[in-house]
């Protein structure tokens, strides 16, 4: 299998997509003539001319209203927000149009729209650029919200969005642009909705999404070499849908669970999961489910200091061995 | 780029209503009597009804807000009585109007305000919140000019899949400020959007007037986007027939979005928990009724050309009291939804679970 980027696999994926589907279409700021402004978009707009990728104005809650709007008509738009950070500018056409108008409508009215783009921290942009809002998008039933960790994931879960029949919130990560990861040539989908075990373990289950999996990857690798102690890497990679049964299986095997999330701690992804652990699986904890977030804070511009505010190999390793503690 | 758009910055009539009367433009010459007739009808079916909800609200048979449109009428009505199978329409939470204007029938409406499974909504919606897809008619939206992105969606729509039509948003005089209105002007004037952006000024947003919360001339703002405008009479369904028509075809045939301040004005308080003793007085209410109310004017003007005589209009009257009734027994008589009922329609792949791909809870508890 060739090895190509979580950016080139986001753009096969949205190529692949638009080949297949005439009704799919890609608005967003710098998509065409820049190329995207992390270039993820670059080359579309040559190969597809401008009616199928639409250089958009600064002007979230105006352009992204208008592709829920032209979702509920057929259209397929594949929104892209420079940064997830914007949605707040655009909250009340995500959160209150595009998840609402099924259930408002009693069921007559579907919003095929995915809106994606980056949500992370760990680039000194301080505050105001580093929001990552899957547990207040997973909050609005009506929305799916799936994160990324690679590139082959990144590309089909990408694909399974853009068929879905309902909003997708899709949230990737500029720290993971450039990273390499096989993905074959052949088409495949991934199914949201479904956690994938990164690492066979037995002693510890870390629960996990987005960039922190390569976190909770690198501090297994010490876990196992310097304690002795086997980690079970569970990437949820959907947030919702939520494979809670392939986390629960993984509790039951190593019966301590640490969940590790870019988050803030409050009413964070894991908050949930913490609940849905404990009164799923209480029988099989060994030990009080541990959690490592985001430090809960504004992010901090400093950039030696942002590494350290965000979940990182040595924060997760930490951790971790608090649990055995 | 309009003429309008280029003109000095002064309001300027529109050719339907400079060189003639309204009643004698095109559009309305043409009409029917049974067509007129019909427009009557549907205008005063919407004040019935309204009045009925209002007395069902009173009742405690509805819940939450309801937003009256009486003395609105002539707009909803004479905006969609010009859509074609490829015009859409887009509003806000004042809906009953163009609700019954774009052909919902009265029992759905009223069983959706009563709450119950056979409304429109399957009582998820609410008066705010009426929908129609299989009539173009895309809502009912609660927040004040959110509705408006989805509504240059709409054109934006038709355009990319090719289809010959025009898409009106509605919105009140209180929306103009919203950002979103604005970014929606900008794209649509930018996409050449086949849009009518529909200011239906009552006068007030809530309780707050025009002169205290919106500054210049509200659909002269589309001279900053490069974008017709103009305004009309909403006490006159002709003129609101002769306004739209003009810009409807310019947005169908020529993509060109345009501003349209309808002048209107409201008998009832912002909603049901207006008690609308604050920012207007008795006397201006009543002199509005008097001497303007849309479905009085059009229904002399019927009299006068000997289209519809007294007895008509009175059998017409009773007729849509009559429906106004009905509906509300049927709502009455309708089951509420059940608790299984609160999650379906909340995704698409839950209430289709034979075509579902993804996996994983949808729901959590």
């Amino acid at each position: 299998m060739p090895a190509i980027t979580y950016r080139e696999a986001i753009r096969h994926a949205l190529a692949e997509e638009l080949e297949r589907d005439k009704n799919v279409v890609i608005l967003g700021e710098e998509v065409g003539q820049f190329n995207g402004s992390y270039k993820v978009t670059e080359g579309l707009l040559a190969k597809f001319g401008p009616d199928r990728i639409v250089d958009t104005p600064i002007s979230e809650a105006g352009f992204i209203g208008m592709g829920v709007g032209a979702s509920m008509l057929g259209v397929r738009p594949v929104m892209e927000l420079m940064f997830w950070s914007f949605y707040s500018v655009a909250f009340d056409q995500i959160l209150n149009n595009a998840a609402n108008v099924r259930y408002m409508s009693g069921g007559l009215i579907n919003c095929p729209i995915v809106i994606r783009g980056p949500a992370n921290g760990g680039t000194n942009v301080g505050a105001t650029h580093s929001h990552t809002p899957e547990n207040v998008l997973a909050n609005h039933p009506g929305v799916k919200v799936v994160v990324p960790a690679t590139p082959y994931d990144a590309k089909g879960l990408l694909k399974s969005a853009i068929r879905d029949n309902d909003p997708v919130m899709f949230l990737e990560n500029t720290i993971l642009y450039g990273n390499k990861g096989e993905v074959p040539e052949e088409e495949y989908l991934i199914p949201l909705g479904s956690a994938d075990v990164k690492r066979e373990g037995t002693d510890l289950t870390i629960v996990t999404y987005g960039r922190s999996v390569l976190h909770s990857l690198a501090a297994a690798e010490v876990l196992q070499k310097e304690h002795n102690l086997s980690a079970e890497i569970v990437d949820l990679r959907s947030i919702r849908p939520l494979d809670i049964d392939t986390v629960l299986k993984s509790v039951a095997k190593t019966h301590r669970v640490l969940i590790v999330e870019e988050q803030k701690p409050f009413a964070s992804v894991g908050t949930q999961l913490t609940y849905m652990i404990q009164r799923e699986a209480f029988d099989e904890l060994d030990a009080p489910i541990h959690r490592l977030a985001t430090v809960d804070a504004p992010a901090i511009y400093s950039p030696p200091v942002e590494i350290e505010q965000l979940p990182n190999p040595q924060r997760v390793l930490q951790a971790a061995l608090e649990i055995f503690n | 780029m309009s003429k309008k758009a280029t003109a000095a910055p002064k309001k300027s009539t529109g050719s339907a209503t400079s060189a003639e009367s309204p009643a004698d433009a095109p559009v309305n010459r043409s009409l029917s009597k049974v067509e007129r007739i019909e427009l009557f009808r549907t205008m005063v079916r919407i004040r019935r009804f309204e009045e009925r909800s209002l007395r069902a609200y009173q009742g405690k048979k509805i819940g939450g807000f309801m937003h009256p449109y009486i003395g609105q009428e002539a707009v909803a009505v004479g905006c969609c009585s010009l859509m074609g199978k490829d015009d859409h329409v887009i509003t806000a939470y004042r809906d009953h109007g163009h609700a019954i204007a774009v052909g919902m029938g009265l029992n759905e409406q009223m069983a959706e305000m009563y709450g119950k499974a056979t409304g429109c909504s399957k009582g998820k919606g609410g008066s705010m919140h009426f929908f129609a897809p299989d009539r173009n008619f895309w809502g009912g939206h609660g927040i004040v000019g959110g509705q408006i992105p989805l509504g240059i969606g709409l054109a934006y729509g038709l355009k990319y899949l090719g289809r010959k039509g025009a898409a009106m948003a509605f919105m009140g005089d209180g929306a103009v400020n919203q950002g979103a209105v604005h970014e929606s002007y900008n794209l649509a004037a930018l996409w050449q959007l086949p849009v009518i952006f529909v200011i239906e000024n009552n006068g007030y947003s809530m309780g707050t007037s025009q002169s205290r919360s919106s500054a210049g001339e509200l659909a002269k703002r589309a001279e900053g986007y490069n974008m017709a405008w103009d305004t009309c009479d909403g006490h006159d369904l002709y003129a609101v027939r002769a306004m739209m028509d003009k810009y409807l075809k310019l947005a169908r045939e020529e993509s060109k979005p345009a501003v349209i301040e309808i002048r209107c004005y409201r008998y009832r308080g912002h909603s049901v928990a207006d008690p609308d003793n604050t920012y207007r007085t008795k006397a201006e209410i009543e002199e509005y009724r008097r001497t303007k109310d849309p479905i009085q004017t059009f229904q002399q003007r019927l009299i006068a050309a000997k289209i519809l005589t007294e007895a008509e209009a009175e059998e017409i009257d009773q007729a849509a009291r009559a429906e106004a009734e009905a509906a509300a027994e049927f709502a009455e008589a309708s089951p509420f939804p059940t608790v299984e009922n609160i999650q379906q329609d909340v995704y698409w792949e839950a209430d289709n679970p034979a075509e579902r791909k993804s996996q994983g809870r949808l729901f959590f508890d």
